[in-house]
């Protein structure tokens, strides 16, 4: 990872980039090669036994279809942002936090932990009408349906993360005569953050997906209002585009996340 | 200055087995600017007691003085270099070296410019603002042993800070340390496996049983300073050698 380590990789010569490439294309080149495949292959079933648009479009139409759709798609894409970012951002605030309350308070843990859990049972699908009841048609409730679905990895890899460090470190640290708090800014946090970077990445995963969920349920715009007009016009095209829409989207942030974690983690893998 | 005392230190940890003695009654003192070295058998106790005396860790009986006062349970109170390096891998080499200070609350800019000027002496000049996944093993220890003396004690705990090292590497750090004692003036405590290092290094040494450790044997080690590595050809360091041997030997042969 660290590119002080590595500089006969990073040097040009005339090889080099004919090898990076190479290397490029043994890693994403079969993937890429199957799902090129597996295109093909839907759009030959289509054809040949004529199935109906509603039913099962074939990938060329959902192509045309999201070309056609692309200023509706824009809108409906950036609503469902807005849903989505402050729902996510506030799971993570009150992950969090809520990770380092739980790590310094054994009776908090033992009191919460099991709450924090069962919240996890219970469907969303049944919570989120309910939140929509209570809170009306506005943003809140869909913003609460994100941070539902996404804050309980970031509480649980935080804590883990916060015990993970090590214990040599953690001992010359209190040798030294370190506080809780140090302790916590000097060493904890920095040892929780791969743990914590895995839990945004799970939860980001799921934050789209939220969104679209609560938008379904009430909203005027969003992924998930465009998902039940075309559900209810028997649009199975649009369908497909939104879905298409839906994973870039989580891909685009997962990406995002990724790249914060080189920039934020960047001892990680040094050793 | 800094003499340091422990006065009849017993420790027995509580595990899900049953019960472990580590360490029986110890009574120790050292004098100040004086090199003692601590030998005993693996598992006989002695990171246990240098626990005990940088406070992570309260002894069943006994006391910890420093100076003459109480200092059972204080933290913060002696410089201790772990087994294990212990270097947080995302500061560099200098902030590492700083650490204490930092904890401490100190000026941690000056400490800063003194780790800087210190770099050479410690093998470690162009490496200052390096992480230490960098870093060889003989450099990690070098690094580690730096945040040491930049903690400001007078006295110093060393747990075993060549242990982990290849013989050549080690026998090098061994022939530093010596060059740089002279001119450190601290009191220090080593721990250490090896014979060799212990009668090079130290003014006197102390050799623990197997656990529960008990003081098997303390010799005063009477060689001329400055030493070197040349010395374990003299016959006075044979001598020595045998007799420590020896005690080692029969101590963990007993229990
Ligand atoms: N917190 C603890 N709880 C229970 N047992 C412990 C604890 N710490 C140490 N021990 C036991 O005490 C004994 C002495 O451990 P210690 O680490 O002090 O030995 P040591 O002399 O430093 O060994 P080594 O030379 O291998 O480093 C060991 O048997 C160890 O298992
Ligand atoms: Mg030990």
């Amino acid at each position: 990872m660290s590119n002080e380590a590595s500089p006969p990789i990073s040097t040009p010569t005339t090889i080099a980039p004919r090898l990076a490439w190479r290397v490029r294309m043994a890693a994403y080149g079969p993937p890429a090669l199957l799902v090129i495949g597996l295109l093909l292959f839907w759009e030959a079933v289509v054809w040949y036994w004529a199935i109906p648009v509603w039913l099962l479009p074939p990938p060329s139409r959902i192509v045309a279809t999201l070309l056609d759709s692309l200023p509706t798609l824009t809108g409906h894409t950036l609503s469902t942002l807005t849903v989505t970012i402050p729902g996510f951002a506030l799971a993570l605030v009150v992950g969090f936090s809520l990770g380092v309350a739980l790590d310094a308070s054994p009776l908090l843990r033992r009191a919460i932990y099991p709450l924090l859990v069962t919240s996890q049972t219970v469907p969303i699908v049944a919570i989120a009408p309910l939140l929509v009841v209570g809170f009306g048609f506005g943003l809140f409730p869909k913003v609460l349906v994100v941070a539902l679905v996404t804050f309980f990895p970031i509480v649980v890899n935080t804590i883990d993360g916060l015990q993970s460090a090590d214990r040599d470190q953690r001992r010359l640290l209190e040798a030294m005569g370190a506080s809780y708090w140090q302790l916590l800014r000097l060493l904890r946090l920095r040892a929780a953050l791969p743990a914590i970077f895995t839990g945004i990445k799970v939860a980001i995963t799921y934050s789209v997906i939220g969104a679209v969920l609560a938008e379904w349920i009430g909203a005027s715009a969003g992924l998930g209002v465009y998902i039940a007009r075309s559900l209810r016009a028997f649009r199975t095209d649009q369908v497909f585009v939104a879905a298409l829409v839906t994973s870039l989207l989580t891909i685009a942030l997962f990406t995002l996340v990724s790249l914060l974690e080189r920039w934020i983690v960047f001892w990680k893998g040094e050793r | 200055m800094a003499t340091l005392e422990l006065r009849s230190i017993s420790k027995t940890f509580s595990t899900a087995t049953g019960s472990v003695p580590v360490l029986d009654r110890l009574n120790m003192r050292i004098a100040n600017g004086e090199f003692v070295a601590v030998i005993g058998p693996s598992g006989s106790g002695k990171t246990t007691l240098f626990n005990i005396i940088a406070g992570l860790e309260l002894p069943d009986t006994g006391a910890v003085l420093i100076d003459e006062v109480e200092v059972t349970g204080q933290r913060g109170q002696v410089a201790y270099m772990p087994q294990r390096d212990a270097l947080l891998p995302w500061l560099s080499v200098i902030e590492n070296a700083v650490l204490a200070t930092v904890v401490q609350g100190g000026d941690v800019s000056a400490a800063r410019r003194e780790a800087r000027a210190l770099l050479a002496d410690f093998g470690l000049e162009g490496w200052g603002d390096v992480r230490p996944a960098l870093l060889s093993g003989g450099m990690r220890q070098r690094a580690a042993f730096l945040r040491t003396v930049l903690w400001h004690r007078p006295i110093m705990l060393l747990d075993e800070p060549f242990g982990a090292l290849d013989a050549l590497t080690r026998a090098q750090l061994q022939q530093w340390l010596l060059g740089l004692w002279d001119r450190l003036d601290r009191t220090v405590v080593l721990v250490t496996h090896d014979i060799d290092e212990a009668i090079i290094l130290a003014d006197r040494i102390y050799v623990l049983t197997a656990r529960p450790a008990r003081i098997a044997l303390e010799v005063p080690v009477e060689l001329p300073r400055p030493r070197s590595y040349t010395l374990v050809t003299d016959p006075a360091f044979a001598r020595l050698k045998r007799q420590l041997q020896q005690v080692l030997v029969d101590g963990s042969g007993q229990s």
